[in-house]
């Protein structure tokens, strides 16, 4: 559906971004996740045909977003970082204007129009002053805008920035919603809302792409090696060889922590070794407090490839 | 063109729900009222419009930037122009339509003016070949006037800014014929020619010409076509 290509742009003698390669299929929501000033938003204004890439070329659908400049933005619906509205209008009139400048029909409009204020949740506000409306529901009003004519393409620049946590709630969901039929890109710095929204993530700094993967494998991958985390009630100087005596095991740390004995076991090649663990703890009649698989966070993952720390 | 219409429709609506224009539709008509009213106190006073274009065509080097400053330059500070240049809308169409705009609260003003001009037929026995000829120079010069304002909105995403360079433009036009009046030879001619107030006398005179017309309407073509390349540069920027 996305097809970019070797995208780098300057401003001035800057480089936003650098090279940047990436598709995206039909249905798929990708995730653009880096620091602010990664380039983000410049590689959403390229697609979206806000702007041309200095280099590389972008296509949607098979239309280049510059030379084929018209076709390509009527498959894209787009809600910028910050929400454009025309604060004097009210929401209906906003997103009637919005309709004809996307090309709809009065009457398909009409039709459409209803749907969306329920999707939006913007029932109760239809009349009221866009400047006049909270946060929140600007939000809402501008994912609506980019909705409205049923674009193949949704681009979203951080949608779920400074609204409350439950409308944070709803909004993902949406999204969520949105993603089943439709192709979306969104960007965002909240680690979470990656694992739980995106089919794929690029990992953007400094204005390259530094990973690409699903939100899953991009975990498991980088971490090669599985930790435990072990809590035994017993002598920890005879636990500790135990535990490292297990097949599979390549390291153990202990930690003590007034009485309570946690251990961190690293296991081989992803290995699931609960078992091998809690019947060796049970055999030697201590007892088995907790038992828990730690993967490698978002966080740490997104630490590693943004900092320039080798890994 | 279904766009350019939408673009159109929706900046009148801002027009007659905004504060800026009623302003200078009340500066407008107090002033020029003012001008109206000036030599009638004359013993013989002449039943003329000249005194009223004279000043409307000063006044309208202040209130056209009044009228165009907001037109893109607001859409740039709001962010909206990110809407309006990603969707399938031709940049000319954007701002065709937020001429016409424009051009429409005119020419409410110049219709709410027509009641001087009632004034003279009801109580005096003026010449209408002036009067009508005058509006016209007066229809086309607010024209070219409001294309520089909006140019200047095109290019800065400050309303200040926008208003007072197109004032400077239109002063500047204004006067071209007297502060070049000591250039010599072909370029003083054409700076000359460059001036209003030249063409624009002709009219309250009650001469209808041609060059006067296409003088005018060339302004109006240039400044516009630079808008609409103005705002294809936006994207290069």
């Amino acid at each position: 559906m996305i097809q970019a290509e070797g995208l780098t742009h300057y401003y001035g003698p800057y480089p936003a971004i650098q090279d940047v390669n990436f598709g995206v299929r039909k249905g798929e929501i990708l995730g653009f996740l880096g620091p602010n000033g990664a380039g983000k938003t410049t590689t959403m204004r390229i697609i979206t045909g806000f702007m041309p890439p200095t280099h590389g070329t972008v296509t949607l659908d098979g239309f280049d977003v510059v030379e084929q400049s018209l076709e390509a933005r009527r498959r894209v619906g787009y809600l910028p970082e910050t929400v454009p509205l025309y604060t004097d209008m009210s929401v209906n009139g906003y997103l009637k204007y919005m309709g004809t400048l996307r090309g709809m029909a009065p009457k398909a409009i009409k039709a459409r129009l209803g749907e969306v204020i329920d999707v939006c949740r913007l029932g109760d506000y239809r009349k009221t002053q866009i400047g006049k409306l909270s946060k929140g529901f600007r939000q809402r009003v501008g994912i609506a805008q980019a909705i409205l004519h049923e674009p193949q393409v949704l681009v979203l620049d951080e949608p779920t920035i400074g609204i409350d946590p439950i409308q944070v709630v709803e909004t993902r969901r949406l999204i969520k919603e949105l993603g089943k039929d439709q192709t979306v890109v969104l960007s965002t710095h909240i680690l979470p809302e990656v694992s739980m929204l995106c089919d794929r993530v690029l990992i953007i700094n400094e204005g390259r792409i530094v990973a690409e993967d699903t939100p899953k494998n991009l975990a498991a991958g980088l971490q090669g090696v599985d930790r435990l985390e072990v809590e035994v009630g017993g002598p920890a100087a005879e636990v500790l060889p135990v535990l490292k005596d297990i097949k599979g095991v390549n390291d153990v740390t202990h930690v003590n922590e007034d009485g309570r004995h946690t251990y961190t076991i690293q296991a081989q090649g992803g290995k699931d070794l609960r078992d091998e663990i809690s019947q060796a703890v049970i055999s030697n009649g201590w007892s088995l407090r907790g038992l828990q698989m730690v993967g490698m966070s978002l966080e740490e993952i997104f630490l590693r490839l943004t900092t320039h720390e080798e890994l | 063109m279904r766009t350019a219409q939408a673009v159109a429709w929706k900046e009148i609506q801002i027009y007659f729900s905004s504060p800026t224009a009623y302003i200078v539709g009340l500066i407008f008509l107090a002033l020029t009222g003012f001008f109206f009213t000036q030599d009638l106190g004359d013993p013989f006073p002449e039943a003329t419009l000249v005194p009223f274009f004279d000043g409307a065509i000063v006044m309208f080097i202040l209130l056209a930037p009044a009228l165009t400053m907001r037109l893109l330059a607001e859409e740039s500070k709001l962010g909206t122009i990110e809407l309006l240049l990603t969707s399938p809308v031709r940049d000319w169409e954007i701002i065709i339509g937020k001429y016409v705009a424009s051009l429409t609260f005119f020419l409410v003003l110049v219709a709410l003016s027509f009641f001087y001009a009632a004034l003279l037929f009801v109580f005096a026995d003026p010449d209408p070949g002036p009067i009508y000829a005058g509006y016209l120079g007066f229809i086309l010069y607010g024209a070219a006037a409001l294309a520089v304002g909006l140019l200047t909105s095109t290019m800065s995403n400050n309303q200040i800014v926008s208003a007072v360079v197109a004032m400077g433009i239109l002063l500047a036009l204004f006067f071209a014929d007297r502060a070049f009046g000591s250039v010599s030879g072909l370029a003083g001619e054409i700076i000359g020619e460059m001036g209003v107030r030249g063409h624009f006398d002709d009219f309250s005179r009650g001469v209808i010409d041609t060059t006067n017309i296409v003088y005018f309407l060339s302004v109006i073509a240039f400044f516009l076509f630079l808008s609409i390349r103005t705002l294809e540069s936006r994207r290069w920027r």
